[in-house]
């Protein structure tokens, strides 16, 4: 079966000032895809991410999603990305962060209906029996009116995947949605993750939890330098993997069994 | 030492001060409202990424803050129309002047309450597809503007007060009255006295409500 990839990305660049985090990215991720984006602190895995729904926009390189190449070419030769265009790729591309970033001033349902009523424009009661449905699909209903400051690190990530989710996004992309949390509360947000990864959706994920990438990812990237040093099957990048960087990152993480 | 106060050249001369009180508010509402929204158009300047919109901003700021109300009152009486070509009434050189200064305090309010916000609630927003005056309205200014109204309410309180100062441009308002009564009666003990009085009486109920819909906010989160 030959289908077009839902996310190409070619010769991506990013670079901070002088600072260049990403040299060259080429990845295509087919619909029902799981990426587990592994590798060292500042590798750039987060930048990588973030370039993926523009929340930074590329130095240089091209994005498509679905087969349609973002962004039109300016007079320069580069790249300009509209505003407009970029609002659309968010509502298609969702992102789930480290910090969770939920609205502190909002309920756990209204976080969830926030953007479904300003950015979908969907009717308050419709956005609200929408995302009564997705708190139920994280275990939270009976949080439903409780503020983010009352809820537990597991229990914040899990409103900010429902949040994400009712946007009906085609893609994901979590942040190491658990690097922030107590190692105890690790275990819920996982669990939900895996039954979206059941649901057959298009994820990426960075994270440090090599045991869960194993486990939940289709492809496993090795990041160095702004570059994929490795890319494989988990069992082929986390098992067996043939560069050196990979087993020395690998061997200081032999905490983690498969 | 014996001073005789005579307070009684104020029941026939209120209606003077009452005149002028009126000019006083003509002044303070308005120079209060449009400062508000220039300075938060101001504020938003002066936190562009771009040094094209921002340093004119911080300039701008950095002038009236930097100066003294009095002589940017002056100046926008016998300066700003060299500069324009167009002579200005005392009353409205006066409100431009008081306007602008209260923009310049109102911007770095708004400035300082917006970055306060963690960036990460900028992110959050910004990733479910809100454009940036989405993020603004529904997620940024809701938390802050509570955290604001002290500082909001402090140069309300300030400006009505500062509006005193439009009395050397010959704006009849409360000061100028007053001025203008102890200078034909020679009583301004008691004329200022009253005065005073009369500024306190135009303040304080706004300080008053206030105070209680901060506590009335800060009861409900
Ligand atoms: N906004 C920015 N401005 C300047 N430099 C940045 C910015 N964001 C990231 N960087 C730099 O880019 C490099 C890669 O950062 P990035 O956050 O992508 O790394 P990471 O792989 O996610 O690391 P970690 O595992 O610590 O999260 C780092 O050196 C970082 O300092
Ligand atoms: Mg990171």
């Amino acid at each position: 079966m030959t289908t077009t990839p839902l996310l190409e990305v070619e010769g991506l660049h990013k670079a901070f000032g002088p600072h260049e985090v990403l040299r060259g990215i080429d990845l295509a991720v087919m619909p029902g895809e799981r990426v587990a984006i592994i590798g060292g602190s500042g590798s750039g895995k987060s930048t990588l991410l973030r370039c993926l729904n523009f929340m930074e926009v590329p130095t240089a390189g091209r994005i498509a999603l679905d087969g349609r190449t973002l962004g039109r070419r300016g007079r320069d030769g580069g790249t300009v990305y509209p505003e407009s265009e970029l609002c659309g790729v968010r509502r298609r591309v969702g992102m789930v962060f480290q910090q969770f970033n939920l609205f502190p001033h909002r309920t756990a349902i209204e976080n969830v209906m926030e953007a479904l009523v300003t950015v979908k424009g969907t009717p308050r009661a419709e956005a609200r029996a929408r995302a009564e449905a997705e708190l139920g699909k994280v275990g939270l209903s009976e949080k439903r009116d409780a503020y983010p400051s009352r809820l537990s690190g597991g229990q914040q990530q899990r409103v900010a995947i429902a949040r994400a989710l009712a946007m009906d996004p085609e893609i994901l992309l979590f942040d190491e949605p658990t690097s922030s949390l107590d190692p105890e509360l690790v275990g819920e947000v996982l669990r939900v993750i895996r039954g979206l990864a059941g649901e057959g959706r298009t994820m990426l994920l960075v994270t440090h939890e090599l045991g869960f990438a194993y486990h939940f990812a289709t492809k496993v990237v090795f990041l160095a330098d702004g570059r994929f040093y490795e890319v494989g099957t988990p069992d082929e990048v986390l098992k067996h993997p043939r560069g050196e960087r990979t087993r020395s990152f690998l061997a200081r993480h032999s905490e983690f069994a498969f | 030492m014996t001073y005789d106060w005579d307070f009684s050249l104020l029941a026939q001369n209120w209606p003077v001060l009452l005149r002028g009180l009126l000019v006083t508010v003509e002044l303070w509402i308005p120079a209060m409202a449009a400062g508000l929204a220039l300075g938060f158009a101001l504020g938003l300047a002066r936190l562009s990424r771009s040094g094209w919109v921002a340093k004119p901003a911080l300039g701008a700021i950095e002038v009236f803050r930097g100066t003294p109300v009095l002589i940017q009152l002056i100046w926008f009486f016998y300066a700003f129309p060299i500069v324009i070509g167009v002579q200005l009434s005392p009353f409205v050189a006066a409100l431009l002047g008081l306007t602008l200064n209260t923009a310049a305090y109102c911007a770095e309010i708004f400035r300082g309450g917006i970055q306060s916000v963690p960036k990460g609630q900028f992110e959050g927003a910004r990733a479910l597809g809100m454009t940036r005056a989405q993020a603004m309205r529904r997620v940024i200014l809701p938390q802050v503007l509570r955290r604001m109204l002290p500082a909001f309410t402090n140069r309300a309180i300030e400006l009505a007060k500062v509006t005193s100062l439009a009395s050397v441009l010959s704006v009849h308002e409360l000061m100028y009255q007053g001025r203008l009564l102890s200078a034909t009666y020679y009583r301004p003990l008691e004329i200022l006295t009253t005065v005073a009085i009369v500024y306190f009486v135009l303040i304080y109920p706004g300080s008053f409500l206030s105070a209680r819909l901060e506590r009335r906010l800060a009861a409900r989160s």
